[in-house]
């Protein structure tokens, strides 16, 4: 293992965060102080997390409508974050964007987004960008088993690997495409064999295991950091809550989710693993929890309680010069 | 002064800016063409119209970018280097192929700034052929600025002519918005004065491109032209109108138009669009809306019919609105008021 233990204390952190973040949300999205549409990624944490330990604010990553754990784990602030969900006047986007369009460009975050399909193009240019300024930067985009059935995704890919840029696909099949499972939407069910057809490398990961996708991520990384042009990380996982909050499941069987949580959770198994091996000790991980859990806490109570933007704002930010 | 095409007075600004700075990149199908080819020549196309012919030579492969037919991956791409704080010149070879792009375009480039609370920086020029006049009938040939300047977010230019040509490209080349570039495919050849240097030519300041007194004619992209060649008739006949190009329909120089309409009481507009949604009903809106007592006719719109652009010759003459149409709606303002 190569993670030494204040990484490992971060990664914890990180996913531990999103999983409170997205909780939180969770049950906030019902007393309908929330507006608009909240997709949430807990249960995917091992993934983003994974992927993103990896990358500096001058890497660039392009998400999707399930964006939050993307965004904690590229570093965005989670107070800001909140404060967006919320539509806030001093959320991160000024509370124009909301839930589906947060983004921080100086964190090297190109932006949730809610074209599904949308974000793999983007990354393509960003990775443009990193090759022409050559200083061994990369960029990412998150695409789900749904997305990846869009046409642009297969345009990136092949563009990619044609301009042979440093960009890498990571591709979460959670099971789902909305209320439709992937063993019906996924022709050939092995999304990685198509990526592979492109001449690209795939590095496959266990979605549920932080380390598994670590260590992909580094594999794919040694190629595209290096000159070697794209690569992709493909990872299996699920989600735990319905594609947005108020989705009722019925596409799900029963019981489905509390197996997963009870037999596969990305945070028991971390913390099973770093404490089995004696390299941290639960005690210490007791402590992260608590911490996050306040920190989520006072995220929310600021942004029940934070200004709302004015009328005037609507016709702010259109343009840079008009 | 040097008289050049407005693809060179174009190929001229693409010079100019990428030697002047080196974020500026070139993107798109066949920019320079050859890549992959037997005979191994590069710049074999240059661009499909040769508007971005000898970059390649000049600036690289890292900057002149042949891309896959893949339109959406294209402006996605463009969109991306923008953020990441590259200056991309995307071409899309007929303005059509905005229909497969689109996404890209007004989902993506034009939201940006809006969504993600005024931090992003989009400076994205995405240029295009348009127009009929060539018969390349209804996939090749359509106007698609109205779509365009329909978008919040987006800046929307039309020239006329070799000098606004490359004036225009620099000022969108520079510009931190994204920029969508018209250039009509009839007016490659047209010919120009255009000075050698650098000069910018800004947004939303439309053209007086002849003065009169007896009515305003409003016209775009090659129907410029078009109202010229109807004015030296009118003219023999001492009716003489000012001919306003707006050169950019968002922003649009509505002061010019209106300040135009209040001399004159007749107002005509011309757009090679079909009618619906166009910018020729949209400018008349706008003068309805607020120069309405200046008026002593009802407003006369010239227009393409409300169809597919055609293919034949004979068909295709008569679908774009010419000078002789735009004579009679000069007749017919004056007739009415």
């Amino acid at each position: 293992m190569q993670l030494n233990r204040d990484a490992l204390l971060q990664a914890y952190r990180r996913m531990r965060t999103i999983r409170e973040f997205e909780e939180r949300l969770h049950i906030e999205n019902r007393t309908g102080e929330i507006a608009g549409f909240t997709h949430l990624y807990a249960g995917q944490e091992a993934v983003a997390v994974g992927v993103c330990e990896h990358l500096t604010d001058k890497d660039w990553i392009a998400s999707t409508h399930r964006g939050h754990g993307h965004c904690i784990a590229k570093g965005c602030d989670v107070g800001g974050m909140m404060k967006e969900i919320y539509g806030r006047a001093d959320g991160l986007c000024k509370g124009k964007g909301g839930s589906m369009h947060i983004a921080d460009l100086d964190k090297g975050m190109l932006g949730a987004n809610a074209i599904v399909g949308g974000g793999p193009p983007i990354a393509v240019g960003a990775a443009i960008a990193a090759k022409l300024a050559g200083e061994g930067h990369v960029a990412v985009s998150f695409t789900g088993d749904g997305g990846s059935n869009q046409g642009t995704v297969l345009e990136a890919l092949n563009m990619a690997a044609v301009l042979k840029v440093p960009k890498i696909f990571v591709f979460e099949n959670n099971g789902y495409s909305e209320h439709t499972g992937a063993a019906y939407a996924l022709a050939g069910q092995d999304l990685g064999r198509r990526v592979e057809g492109f001449g690209i490398p795939v590095f496959r990961a266990d979605g549920f295991d932080f380390f598994s996708v670590y260590e992909a991520m580094r594999q794919a990384l040694e190629v595209s950091r290096t000159g070697g042009g794209p690569a992709a990380v493909y990872a299996t996982c699920t989600r735990y809550f319905g594609h947005f909050e108020g989705d009722p499941q019925n596409y799900r069987a029963k019981g489905e989710v509390e197996k997963f949580r009870e037999e596969s959770d990305c945070l028991k198994g971390f913390r099973a693993r770093v404490t089995d091996a004696g390299l941290i000790d639960a005690a210490t991980l007791d402590a992260i929890d608590a911490e996050v859990l306040a920190e989520i806490d006072a995220a929310t109570i600021a942004a029940k309680s934070a200004a709302p933007p004015t009328a005037a704002d609507v016709l702010t930010d259109v343009y840079i010069s008009y | 002064m040097p008289v050049i095409t407005l693809r060179e007075a174009l190929n001229e600004a693409l010079h100019l800016e990428m030697a002047r700075d080196p974020r500026v990149i070139v993107l798109g199908e066949d920019v320079s063409g050859g890549a992959g080819g037997t005979s191994g020549q590069r710049d074999a196309a240059g661009g499909i119209f040769g508007v971005t012919k000898g970059l390649i030579h000049k600036f690289g492969d890292g900057r002149v970018i042949d891309t896959p037919i893949s339109e959406s991956c294209i402006i996605g791409a463009a969109n991306g280097a923008a953020l990441a704080g590259l200056r991309p010149v995307a071409e899309l070879m007929f303005a059509d192929f905005v229909g497969v792009a689109m996404d890209q375009i007004f989902n993506q480039a034009a939201k940006f700034r809006y969504m993600f609370g005024g931090k992003a920086r989009t400076p994205l020029v995405i240029r295009m052929s348009f127009g009929a006049g060539m018969n390349c009938a209804a996939q090749h040939s359509q106007t698609i600025y109205p779509f365009m300047t329909a978008v919040p977010g987006l800046k929307v230019v039309v020239p006329s002519n070799p000098y606004d040509a490359k004036g225009l490209l620099l000022t969108a080349i520079r510009d931190d918005d994204p920029v969508v570039f018209f250039e009509h495919k009839a007016l490659y050849s047209r010919k120009g004065e255009v000075p050698d240097g650098d000069y910018m030519i800004p947004f939303g300041e439309a053209a007086l491109v002849r003065e009169g007194e007896h009515a305003t004619i409003v016209a775009l992209g090659r129907m410029v032209p078009f109202a010229e060649k109807a004015l030296e008739k009118l003219n023999a006949e001492g009716i003489t109108c000012d001919l306003i190009d707006p050169r950019t329909t968002s922003p649009l120089d509505e002061e010019t138009i209106l300040e135009s309409v209040s001399n004159t009481g007749r107002l005509v507009v011309v757009d090679e669009s079909p009618p619906r949604c166009s910018v020729a009903s949209d400018i008349a809106a706008i003068v309805a809306q607020k120069g309405f007592r200046d008026l002593k006719a009802p407003i006369q719109i010239v227009t393409a019919p409300h169809t597919p652009v055609p293919f034949a010759r004979e068909l295709e003459r008569a679908y774009v609105p010419g000078p002789a149409q735009i004579e009679a709606a000069v007749r017919k303002v004056l007739a009415d008021g």
